[in-house]
């Protein structure tokens, strides 16, 4: 799964803390679509712990 | 990032991060069920199953509520009143003085429309109470509290200094490596920069949100002395009243001022909320946001008359605003299912946190795995 990159390891960073600030402001709001924002949001931040699991790299 | 300004912000992580982790365990572990306090609660009758009210039927007089509450416990005198926004009941706290702590407070629930006592044992016992004072000032009131807001103000630290670490290890590496066929403390390594990255503002929220709560206590005497202490001085030589005006008169007059609002609670005058003249009605919205943010309507205790409609400062409001930012109870159950799954991430984060320490080997080399964007064999590590 390690290769070199161009890109800038704080891109997913501060993707992920925009995220996170959209979601908890989100259902602060509002309701009903308010809330779904949030718990998508928060769904996905949680997927990307089981995919970064799932996608494991085993090698010796 | 130069080889000198690494290891500087490598012990700050190191340092910050070792002297909060204990701490931070504590209050991950036992905020976990404090996000589930209400369906607990139901589930172990600690919050009484209201019946709805009946069509037609009319509120019961607040002031019938409050003389029932006061039969429950003799001697006592009535603190405060509240209303539950999902059910058609109220509380009542009672004490043996108007500043009795919460800790010695009495509460009864009632039906708002029949007026029934309801059963249900009191807030400040329990498992659930146990545990909420664990999780807020360890048993030893303020100092307790404050003791917990410099942790949490720690692992603020701990989190920007981590990030600031995760850029120069993870410049070779793409997003999410987790490499656990190699050694062990390698595995550990990647598990700890994933999950501290996917719960990075999540967790600097809530640490923030939670330092800001410990605050509360200070905060709420600041505004006791500031904005209501200047209008108890209008009153100052004048004796507490003993025979007050009719709660329900003064509900009323909230309610008709502040039209668009609902009343939260009531506090009685001698409560600190609200001055030794006064009631302090207390209205707010019915969104998610308005719900938190009170606009406190004083009347007076003996006359009925409104006396103020103060804005609350500033630190109050951001005070009021950091509850919910930091409890997650305002998005349903599924925000609270997330909220615990995030704290269950952030537990494997200072769990991961220490076994790193465990096997830590030397400063130099550590440093060294990072300037080579931890594609250095871990030579030595422990499987």
């Amino acid at each position: 799964m390690s290769r070199a990159t161009t890109r800038s390891p704080f891109i997913a960073p501060a993707w992920i803390t925009i995220a996170s600030l959209v979601g908890l402001i989100s259902a602060l709001v509002g309701e009903g679509v308010f809330d779904v924002v949030s718990w998508l949001v928060f769904g996905l931040l949680v997927g990307l712990a089981v995919r970064a699991w799932v996608k494991r790299d085993r090698k010796r | 990032m130069q080889r000198s300004t690494l290891k500087a912000w490598f012990l700050v992580h190191k340092w910050t991060s070792l002297v909060c982790t204990v701490f931070l365990l504590l209050l991950c572990l036992t905020g976990l069920p404090l996000v589930f306090w209400e369906e607990i609660g139901h589930l172990t009758g600690a919050e009484p199953d209201v019946a709805p009210a009946a069509a037609g039927a009319q509120p019961q007089n607040l002031d019938d509520l409050v003389n029932r509450a006061l039969a429950e416990y003799p001697g006592d005198v009535p603190l405060f009143l509240g209303w539950d926004d999902h059910s058609p009941s109220v509380y009542v706290n009672t004490g043996a003085r108007p500043d009795t702590p919460p800790p010695q407070m009495h509460t009864a629930i009632l039906h708002q429309y029949t007026g029934e006592v309801l059963p249900a044992p009191q807030f400040n016992e329990g498992v659930m109470y146990f545990i909420y004072r664990l999780h807020t000032d360890v048993f030893v009131g303020l100092p307790g509290m404050l003791f917990l807001g410099a942790m949490a103000l720690l692992f603020a630290v701990a989190i920007v200094s981590g990030v600031v670490l995760y850029g120069p290890f993870m410049r070779k590496l793409k997003f999410g490596t987790l490499r656990t066929g190699r050694s062990r403390r390698l595995a550990w390594l990647d598990l700890h920069n994933v999950l501290g990255i996917v719960t990075l503002g999540w967790a600097f929220v809530v640490g923030m949100t939670g330092a800001i709560n410990t605050l509360a206590q200070p905060l709420e005497q600041a505004w006791q002395t500031q904005q209501l202490g200047e209008f108890a001085r209008r009153y100052e030589g004048r004796p507490r009243p003993q025979q007050l005006s009719p709660l329900d008169d003064a509900v009323a007059r909230a309610r008709a001022a502040e039209p668009g609002m609902t009343p939260a609670f009531v506090s009685f005058p001698g409560t600190g909320y609200s001055g030794d003249h006064h009631y302090g009605v207390f209205m707010h919205g019915n969104t998610p946001l308005t719900e938190r943010l009170y606009r406190p309507v004083l009347v007076d205790a003996e006359t009925g008359e409104i006396t103020a409609r103060p804005q609350l400062p500033g630190y109050m409001t951001t005070l009021l605003l950091s509850q919910p930012l930091h409890f997650g109870d305002y998005g349903g159950m599924p925000l609270k299912v997330l909220w615990a799954l995030l704290d269950l991430l952030t537990i494997a984060v200072l769990v991961s946190g220490l076994y790193l320490w465990f096997k830590r080997g030397s400063t130099e080399a550590r440093v060294t795995e990072i300037e080579r964007s931890g594609l250095v064999a871990d030579a030595g590590a422990a499987r």
